[in-house]
């Protein structure tokens, strides 16, 4: 464990007359020369509204600027900057340290993940299974073309899909989900999510199809319902909810 | 065969072995532990058609249950295909020998081989 123990004052963007700091402890890991993970510690001022992405952010600028993080748009938007915040799967930029009642902040890279380096994790994986799961409307027609109708719905029928379209593929769901970190090949709470998202959509026409996808061997089936996925989505997406919706077609309940 | 047919039948054999497994249980009811448990008893039940019977489809219910189940935890414990392939066939060799090392117990007690 290495501790760096102060901020570089004249650089400081974060205001050093802030009350409270932070002991940040990011997990270190490149997987071409390192053999196991170490942890480095850095002691970072933080005011109410600092997000542990933006502390991340203050170590890269004054401590360290080759931890790697991967972040975009700092506003739980895009998905990129899921780690594991304290034992649990969350979006650092969605995650204030004030909230999480400790001075303390362990950083580690998303389980069920390999890792790139440091926090960055690769998504291949999680992107093949969403891929897999055909996510796009499936229909012979078109409301593109200049002659066809758009596809109306009733609000009850948005309602039946809309919270699984709150996805944006952070990966979360899949870094807590037990059944992923022994089973390889399992497909995941988060393409079996968006697997419902378009079978429950009353325009789409490829519920057979995507039934068939995930009913194999490592498909929905091995999903053991810890519901550990739906507590850490940051959108409130429930894909055990809808692995359990899904269940119901293929055990004949739900049509 | 489809993963969705073989868990419909996973959940029909537990259901089906509960609700046997209950008639079992309270026909041990009708006298005590010990006495139902004595050699005589134990023959007489086996010679009692209606009771081999249930006994027989009790123990193709549990081995059919039983064996998927660990089918299914070895397939998460470890993946690749030929380990797949073995632990399923595995398994089918394990239940179908389970079922008929039980049957010819049932059978051998019911025609008095025994």
């Amino acid at each position: 464990m290495t501790q760096v123990p102060s901020i570089a004052e004249e650089q400081a963007s974060t205001p050093l007359s802030s009350a409270k700091s932070a002991t940040i402890r990011i997990a270190r890991f490149n997987p071409e020369h390192d053999r196991e993970r170490k942890f480095m510690e850095f002691t970072v001022p933080y005011q109410k509204w600092t997000t542990v992405l933006e502390a991340i952010l203050e170590v890269k600028k004054h401590f360290d600027h080759s931890v790697a993080v991967r972040y975009s748009c700092r506003q739980a938007t895009c998905g990129s900057c899921g780690m594991i915040i304290n034992g649990k799967p969350r979006l650092a930029c969605f995650t204030k340290i004030s909230e999480l009642d400790s001075d303390v902040v362990t950083v580690e890279p998303m389980n069920n993940f390999p890792i790139i380096r440091d926090l960055a994790v690769k998504f291949e994986r999680l992107f093949d299974t969403h891929h897999k799961m055909k996510p796009y409307l499936i229909r012979d027609d078109s409301e593109i073309t200049s002659n066809e109708k758009e596809f109306l719905q009733t609000p009850e029928e948005v309602e039946q899909y809309i919270q699984f379209s709150n996805c944006i593929k952070c990966g979360l769901c899949n870094s807590a989900c037990p059944t992923m970190a022994t089973d390889s090949s399992f497909v995941g709470p988060q393409a079996l999510a968006q697997a419902y998202r378009y079978v429950a959509d009353s325009r789409d026409k490829g519920k057979d199809s995507r039934l068939k996808i995930i009913d194999e061997s490592h498909g929905i089936w091995r999903c053991h319902f810890a519901g550990s996925c739906s507590q850490v989505c940051p959108k409130g997406v429930d894909p055990a909810m809808g692995i359990q919706f899904l269940r119901g077609y293929l055990l004949g309940f739900r049509s | 065969m489809r993963e969705s047919t073989i868990m419909k039948i996973h959940y029909g054999t537990a259901l089906a072995a509960v609700a046997l497994v209950a008639v079992h249980v309270l026909m041990r009811l009708t006298q005590s532990f010990a006495e139902s448990l004595e050699y005589g008893n134990v023959i007489a039940n086996y010679q009692f058609l209606p009771y081999a019977g249930m006994l027989e489809i009790i123990l193709i219910l549990l081995s059919i249950h039983g064996f998927n189940g660990l089918r299914v935890i070895l397939l998460e414990l470890k993946q690749g295909k030929t380990y797949e392939k073995a632990v399923s066939y595995g398994c089918l060799a394990g239940m179908i020998g389970l079922i008929a090392y039980g049957s010819r117990t049932i059978i051998m007690v019911n025609m008095g081989m025994i």
